[in-house]
């Protein structure tokens, strides 16, 4: 980030700016010539994606908090006033609610994407790691922001999640005690997790700061997973990239707004326009879909784990389950660490390449199992998908660093495109 | 896209309930608008039926302007409700005639009253109702038209009816509507299922006010992303074809 050998500007203006403050030097550098591997394909565009979903939900968000009473008494009604009597205040909100499913749905095809093309790898691991952390924020922010308008749902969802802390021996109990401020959620709860559902975003934007740092560190992957090896590898991001980024987000934006227009309470769920009744439980508290799958692993452990053939319980089954929870994510986190084999891209990955497919058919029946009554089928199909999760990371890729064949690589990407035209020839 | 309803939310009421009548409203799909004369009527349903024991605590009587309704109507309906107004100068509550700008009256003063009324059951507010039940105004329609006489074997509490599309089936509404029981201008047949009908149509638009302008909107802005999309695509392939001729 220093001015180091900065080149003159014409326009004096910004000449003045740039020599006090090279801030126009570094846009130029960093989205303007900065060197990109030609051969990107579309998943490439859900980063970029993944930021305008995030300034949307950051604007409509500040625009709601304008007219939101934070108070379990008013926020319903407050929410109904949104929607009803404050100008365009039913597009906010939509376009807020709608915004973080699609939010979500932008990110996880980013890390999918990250997971095929071994992105993940050395030396790109913090950048990875940083891009867990975000996800966990969103989680986070997520989750308290479906608390605020104080429905059926939010009451009843943050009740069970909260709960879950109280799994954790010894300090459980003080834990949940604090998230509440109080003895039940209530309304210190809310104010909590206003004050936070506005801090968090913020959070956010300054790990994806971070994370574009470190982006711009080790230049980007790319589908080959062959590193750049010089300038006829790559292309300066504008107007190349920038202008296919346009392209993708616009049409990403095409379907956001088919759903904020004609659907906009289809991912959500009718019991969340009902106001938080802390006497009466609905049928079946679900989360987001976005939670499914993490909830599904929460309740797939439905017995203690204990020493055999002795009544010794050493993790009862709410633990496990809050356990194996927090672990599926972990595990994401440590992925660089646990994926040795050299070899990138799944493209030259025949083995990795169907065993992570079927880790992303998986990661949907989790959805699938979250989403229904835990009952019947769904508990041990839950437990079957459950174990292929932490198989996938702690079974299958251990056993592919030792096992898989590494497979001659082409050259560079530019003989990787050629192979790929000659082949299609 | 033929999935383009308002407010599809999954089938919520499960167990045993049975499958919902078909019935079909002019709101539906993307391009569907309310019927001025359907919500006229089911606003007649409401006022005359289920005011009595349901509040509409979101509206307001000037949202009847809504639905096709005059200002002279619209003060003409609110001047038939007294509400309580105050403090005075001197402190004091006080009764009045109800204006536009009034939310509409509620039949009790809070839940206690509603339930002591009622059976001990809380007969819900109304105005958001067709967006907290999965299936909306489908349900709605069916909830009014589902009472039957209960199955053998079964016995019902004191207050209780069988109803065939509630959670449960046991419902502490006695059957609201039946033929004939609302007198209609235009002509429209005052059956039962008519009235549910309206009267669901009603309480979509009650729940979802905004519907009309939020489709509207929609569609000139999916037609300009669209068109927008276009161009991109287009800036996008000539930018990379001049690279490939270099
Ligand atoms: C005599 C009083 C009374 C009248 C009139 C009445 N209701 Fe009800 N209604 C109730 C009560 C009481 C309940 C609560 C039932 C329960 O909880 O079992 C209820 C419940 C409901 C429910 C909620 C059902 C559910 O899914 O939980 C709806 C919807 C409803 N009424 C609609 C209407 C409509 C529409 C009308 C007018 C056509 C109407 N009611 C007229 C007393 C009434
Ligand atoms: C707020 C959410 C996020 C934003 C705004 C964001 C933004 C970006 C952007 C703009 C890029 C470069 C363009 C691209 O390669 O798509 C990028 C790259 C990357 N991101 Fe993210 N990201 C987010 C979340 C995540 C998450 C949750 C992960 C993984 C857990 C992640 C992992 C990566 C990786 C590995 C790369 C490098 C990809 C490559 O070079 O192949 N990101 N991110």
């Amino acid at each position: 980030m220093g001015s180091g050998n900065r080149k003159k500007l014409d326009n004096p203006a910004l000449e003045w700016l740039d020599s006090r403050l090279p801030i126009v030097s570094m846009i130029q550098k960093e989205y303007g010539v900065f060197p990109t591997p030609k051969n990107f394909n579309y998943f490439w565009n859900f980063g970029a994606i993944a930021m305008v979903m995030l300034v949307t939900m950051i604007i409509t968000g500040i625009v709601l908090a304008m007219n939101y009473a934070t108070t379990a008494s008013d926020a319903f009604d407050s929410v109904e006033r949104i929607m009803r009597d404050v100008n365009h205040g039913w597009l906010l909100r939509y376009l807020h609610s709608n915004g973080a499913s699609f939010f979500f749905i932008a990110v996880y095809i980013h890390m999918f994407r990250g997971m095929y093309y071994g992105s993940y790898k050395q030396p790109r691991e913090l950048l990875w790691m940083m891009g867990v952390l975000i996800f966990l924020l969103m989680m986070a922010t997520a989750f308290m922001g479906y608390v605020l308008p104080w429905g059926q749902m939010s009451f009843w969802g943050a009740t069970v999640i909260t709960n879950l802390f109280s799994a954790i021996p010894l300090v459980g109990d003080s834990i949940v005690t604090l998230l509440w401020g109080g003895f039940s959620v209530d309304n210190p709860t809310l104010n909590r997790f206003f004050a936070l559902h506005y801090l968090f975003p913020f959070l956010i934007v300054a790990v994806v700061f971070l994370h574009v740092w470190a982006l711009h560190v080790t230049g980007s992957n790319n589908p080959s997973g062959i590193e750049a090896k010089g300038k006829q590898d790559t292309l300066p991001f504008h107007p190349y990239y920038t202008m296919k980024d346009a392209f993708g987000i616009v049409v990403f934006l095409v379907i956001y707004a088919t759903f904020v227009f004609f659907l906009p309470n289809a991912l959500g769920h009718a019991d969340n326009y009902i106001p938080a009744n802390p006497l009466v439980t609905p049928a079946h508290i679900v989360p987001e879909w976005y939670f499914l799958p993490f909830y599904a692993i929460l309740r797939a452990i439905t017995f203690d784990i204990g020493i055999p053939f002795t009544d010794i319980v050493l993790i009862p089954a709410k633990l496990g389950g809050v356990l194996a929870m927090f672990g599926s994510i972990a595990l994401l986190f440590v992925l660089p660490f646990l994926d040795k084999h050299p070899v990138r891209s799944s493209r030259y990955r025949p083995w990795y390449k169907w065993f992570f497919i079927a880790f992303t058919v998986n990661a949907f029946i989790l959805g699938v199992c979250g989403g229904k009554p835990a009952e019947g089928i769904w508990v041990p199909l839950a437990q079957a998908s459950t174990l292929y999760y932490f198989a996938f990371f702690m079974v299958i890729i251990p056993f592919l660093n030792k096992k898989e064949p590494v497979l001659e690589l082409p050259g560079s990407i530019s003989e990787s495109v050629l192979n790929k035209k000659g082949a299609k020839a | 896209m033929v999935f383009l309803f308002v407010a599809p939310q999954a089938h919520a009421a499960g167990g045993n309930t049975a499958e919902l009548p078909d019935v079909h409203f002019s709101f539906e799909g993307p391009f569907g608008t309310y019927d001025r004369g359907a919500l006229q009527r089911g606003f007649q349903v409401y006022k005359n039926v289920c005011s009595a024991c349901h509040a509409m605590k979101y509206l307001s009587y000037r949202n009847l302007a809504d639905m096709g309704y005059s200002e002279g109507q619209i003060k003409a309906i609110a001047a038939d409700y007294e509400v309580t107004d105050g403090p005075n100068e001197e402190g004091e509550m006080f009764e009045r005639t109800a204006r536009p700008s009034d939310k509409f009256k509620a039949p009790y003063a809070n839940d206690a009253q509603a339930r002591y009324a009622n059976n001990g059951a809380l007969p819900v507010d109304l105005s958001l109702i067709a967006k907290a039940r999965g299936e909306g105004p489908h349900y709605l329609y069916g909830l009014l038209t589902g009472y039957e006489a209960p199955p053998e074997g079964v016995t019902l509490a004191i207050g209780q009816h069988w109803n065939k599309y509630m959670e449960g089936n046991k419902i502490a509404m006695a059957a609201p509507l039946s033929d004939d029981v609302v007198a209609y201008e235009d002509g429209t047949p005052t059956t039962k299922e008519q009235y549910a009908k309206d009267v669901s149509h009603f309480l979509m638009w009650a729940a979802e006010p905004k519907m009309e302008v939020r489709k509207r909107t929609g569609i000139k802005v999916v037609l300009f992303l669209l068109a927008f999309a276009g161009i991109m695509y287009a800036v996008k392939k000539k930018i990379w074809a001049d690279l490939k001729k270099k």
